[in-house]
């Protein structure tokens, strides 16, 4: 074969890896049994795989996989006993269970792998996955296999569980099915007595269906009974509380109207009067339920209760006075532990730092990707990443004291938010009861003088048909479809409250790091001399070898030089001799020759002349100082057409953790009359939001680290912003993909339309009232016409709202 | 006659019987997941399929 250069990169640069699907840089790629993966990681998985005879896993999906990460000494607390029991979902001398969540989970390959466990160890002899939970749900003998080979087992296939202090605490948790059963009594129930019923719909004066007419009757009643104390008890409970708070709900209309109906009936069987309204009993309370259900759209593998300890690690290394290592639970920490914390490791309490030098990520906390360099002494928060190499530090105060965790403890996180606010339907049924209860009691009044029994009859035929089924369908099935219209395009709200409250918002809070802008890209400029084609190259190869964010971010931003012919440097040869990173400093090395610093001012030995904010790389290359690279905030795309059009109906403020050194550009970027305010801390943000409210606004908040998380939860609407959905967001009431961000007014304004859908189809519920009203007051309520106008009108109604959600979710 | 009391009570046992084997369903967490079933189903064949196929197939999925 003849070697084409230019043809051949061509191909090497499209390529894949093929157990990652990442992009192979070109000098990294390893060919393994005639596959490229871009990495030794990779690689090693596909071996695993392949001796194992597992490799259908490639056949499912493409590239399913992810490169296992370096885990070593992260899960040592796996070997303590009494941490371990505590995460175990069961456990018995040769049998345990154990429940891990894997963020990985994506793709039926995934599924597969995962349910073939038993494949790769001995010991493990069932593994389920819960795809939509991403959880895994392992089955093994204790005496062969520990959990801690099985979770290096796990992140040694690319699929590293996810432990945290959350698992400590709550173990297994208990699935709420009452809804399910309902349902399931309330349809058997129905099915059954629409089936019995028939006879009496047709009336046919037969000798044999007058023989048995009381045997049906009887049957009916017993089979309503389920039906009626059972699926229906929730709306007693709720009719009940409401008017013991005052506060006249839907439900008091609801249940009067199927306790009136069940008297009835039966009251008209016993006395032989006629068969009574079970079917439409039934149905109502079957088709209701179901509205229940349809609205429930749970995204479970989303959590919106999220505080710090989803985040924090169960357990710590803590050294010893006799300079021991031990693996001790977070909360056993205490004032003055000594504590060691490796590489990508969260720091659980505050305290301060022993180590000479240490890098702390604090993007959890504040969306700021760029480390922080913190040197002996400093003291360190709660809540950063350490990044490099082992640090050592002493503990300030245990976890329920720290800086972040104490936030928690305000108020704002006791409160049960569903019982904040008042929903549409509640404040529609303010009138419609009193009103309901004057009709009813004005038809009973004029029929009393003329016949007594009619009287009885119109009063519970007003009740019944009046019963507002369709007006309590509604908005359960309008919000249900939203949430699901919603939930595609990747904003995922807690639950259908939030729809209202978003359509009521007239104040908007953003923050600023992580959630306008973007941590993932930084828009970077260099000030200096002209770097040559060389020079870039070299930099370029030394960066790859560092692990530093701003390492990362500018090897992907430098493009690949293309060299001319006659260049000094054979791009073959480029290796990488001396390597040295020096934390908080920078990197140095030695290259073809060349000596290449590249690194903060102080390391590259030049003085800055004006003190501006700014986060900056210098480069220096044998001994000659060429200029520096600046790493400004890049704003998500879209941002400037966004809040243009927020701002036309919404009041937009700006709060910031972060000193003044973005206003300018701000200012310009915003429209004119944005509020913007800076170095606010976690407290003053809920404060803030507390103010607007006393004010009598309604505000929404968009935010996404955990020093957000009080205002979140103090604002009307929180919306939690997150690059990955399924690892990071603080407790919220919706979460956005960030890649959406830009769709935000969109979803505002679906919000509007959908209450406008619900007040629509009010109308026409309450036309169904009328019309069933007129049937009942003037005494011609018959079972048949009961049976198909409540039924009709549920179909209409729920097939009006879909139709309209959906129409209006197509409208941009 | 009454043979109608017995076909109504037969009908009445067996919904009775489909109705628990609901309930018993639901209890044993059927209807927890509704997704991972479905794709664990097409599974069953490939297992036994991979073991029939020796390793050595690279040729079926190059780039």
């Amino acid at each position: 074969m003849t070697f084409v250069p230019g043809k051949m990169s061509k191909v090497m640069d499209t390529q894949n890896c093929f157990h990652c699907g990442l992009d192979i840089i070109k000098e990294e790629e390893i060919i393994f049994d005639a596959r490229n993966f871009c990495c030794n990681g990779c690689k090693t998985v596909y071996e695993i795989f392949s001796l194992n005879d597992l490799t259908c896993y490639y056949d499912f999906e493409k590239s399913p996989g992810a490169t296992p990460q370096d885990i070593n000494g992260k899960y040592d607390f796996l070997d303590n006993e009494s941490i371990v029991s505590k995460i175990l979902e069961f456990q018995e001398n040769s049998t345990a269970i154990i429940s891990l969540n894997i963020p990985h989970i994506h793709c039926s390959s995934c599924i597969w792998i995962l349910e073939n466990l038993q494949r790769l160890q001995k010991g493990i002899s069932t593994s389920q996955v819960n795809f939509p939970e991403k959880r895994v749900r392992i089955t093994f003998n204790p005496e062969v296999v520990s959990i801690k080979t099985i979770v290096y087992l796990l992140s040694s296939i690319g699929y590293e569980p996810y432990i945290s202090l959350e698992n400590y605490e709550t173990g297994t948790n208990n699935v709420d099915r009452s809804l399910t059963y309902k349902l399931g009594v309330a349809f058997f129930c129905f099915g059954n007595i629409m089936l019995l019923s028939f006879p009496e719909y047709f009336e046919v004066k037969e000798f044999w269906l007058d023989q048995y007419r009381g045997f049906f009757r009887w049957l009916i009643f017993a089979l309503s009974l389920p039906s009626f104390f059972y699926s229906a008890s929730g709306y007693y409970v709720s009719a009940y509380k409401s008017i013991k708070t005052k506060m006249l709900n839907i439900d008091i209309p609801i249940a009067l109207g199927i306790v009136v109906m069940f008297v009835r009936s039966t009251f008209d069987i016993v006395m032989d009067y006629g068969s009574g309204f079970f079917d439409s009993l039934t149905g109502l309370i079957f088709f209701m339920l179901l509205g229940k259900m349809f609205q429930i759209k749970t995204y479970s593998f989303l959590s919106f209760e999220r505080d710090f300890k989803s985040y924090f690690p169960i357990a710590i290394t803590k050294i010893n006075s006799d300079l021991s290592e031990e693996s001790v639970a977070i909360y056993e920490v205490e004032k003055g532990d000594r504590l060691l914390i490796r590489n990508q490791e969260l720091i659980p309490v505050d305290g301060i730092l022993i180590s000479e030098k240490a890098e702390i990520d604090y993007s959890f906390v504040t969306g700021e990707a760029i480390p922080i360099t913190k040197k002996s002494g400093d003291k360190v928060f709660a809540g950063g990443k350490q990044i490099g190499k082992v640090i050592e530090m002493e503990v300030l105060h245990s976890v329920s004291q720290s800086y972040l965790t104490q936030l928690w403890s305000n108020d704002v996180f006791q409160k049960n938010v569903e019982q904040k606010h008042k929903t549409i339907t509640d404040s529609i049924s303010r009138y419609f009861t009193p009103i309901l209860l004057l009709i009813a009691f004005a038809g009973f009044g004029y029929w009393i003088f003329i016949d007594a029994n009619t009287a009885f009859n119109v009063f519970t035929a007003v009740l019944i048909v009046a019963c507002p089924c369709a007006l309590a369908l509604t908005a359960p099935f309008t919000f249900g479809n939203v949430l699901r219209i919603l939930g595609k395009q990747k904003f995922y709200l807690k639950n259908a409250l939030v729809i209202e409250q978003l359509a009521k918002v007239d104040t908007i809070v953003f923050d600023k790091t992580g959630t306008i802008t973007t941590n993932k890209k930084s828009n970077i400029s260099y000030e200096g001399d002209t770097l040559s084609d060389e020079n870039l190259l070299l930099i370029k190869n030394v960066l790859r070898a560092s692990n530093h964010p701003l390492s990362r971010m500018l090897y992907d931003y430098l493009p690949i030089p293309i060299l001319q012919n006659k260049s000094a440097i054979d791009t073959k040869k480029l290796k990488v001799d001396a390597f040295e990173e020096i934390t908080g400093k920078g990197i140095q090395a030695q290259i073809f020759g060349y000596q290449i610093q590249i690194g903060s001012a102080a390391f590259v030995d030049k003085i800055e002349e004006n003190n501006i904010q700014q986060t900056s790389v210098h480069i220096k290359i044998n001994d000659v100082y060429y200029g520096k690279f600046i790493f400004n905030n890049q704003y998500r795309e879209g941002l400037e057409e966004l809040f243009k059009n927020l701002s036309s109906k919404y009041q937009i403020k700006v709060l910031s953790g972060d000193n003044e050194g973005e206003r300018a550009t701000l200012e310009q970027l915003l429209p004119k009359g944005t509020e913007l305010i800076f170095n606010q801390k976690p407290e003053q943000k809920l404060e803030f939001i507390k103010n607007l409210q006393d004010k009598g606004k309604n505000v929404m908040m968009v935010g996404d680290g955990l020093n957000d998380a009080g205002a979140l939860a103090q604002s009307n609407v929180g919306i939690s912003i997150s690059e990955n959905v399924n690892v990071f967001s603080p407790a919220c009431d919706a979460i956005l993909d960030a890649s959406e961000f830009q769709k935000l007014n969109y979803f505002l304004k679906l919000s509007k339309n959908s209450i406008t859908t619900i007040k629509m189809s009010f109308a026409l519920s309450l036309l169904y009232n009328v019309v069933g009203l007129s049937f009942a007051i003037t005494g011609n309520l018959l079972p048949l016409v009961a049976a198909i106008i409540m039924p009709l009108s549920t179909i209409t109604i729920v097939s009006f709202v879909t139709v309209m959600s959906s129409y209006y979710a197509n409208i941009k | 006659m009454s043979v109608i009391y017995l076909l109504i009570s037969i009908s009445i046992i067996v919904a009775i019987g489909f109705f628990i084997a609901f309930i018993r369903a639901v209890k044993t967490g059927q209807y927890d997941d509704d997704y991972t079933p479905s794709v664990r189903m097409l599974f069953d064949d490939e297992l036994i399929q991979s073991k029939a196929k020796k390793p050595k197939t690279k040729s079926s999925t190059t780039l």
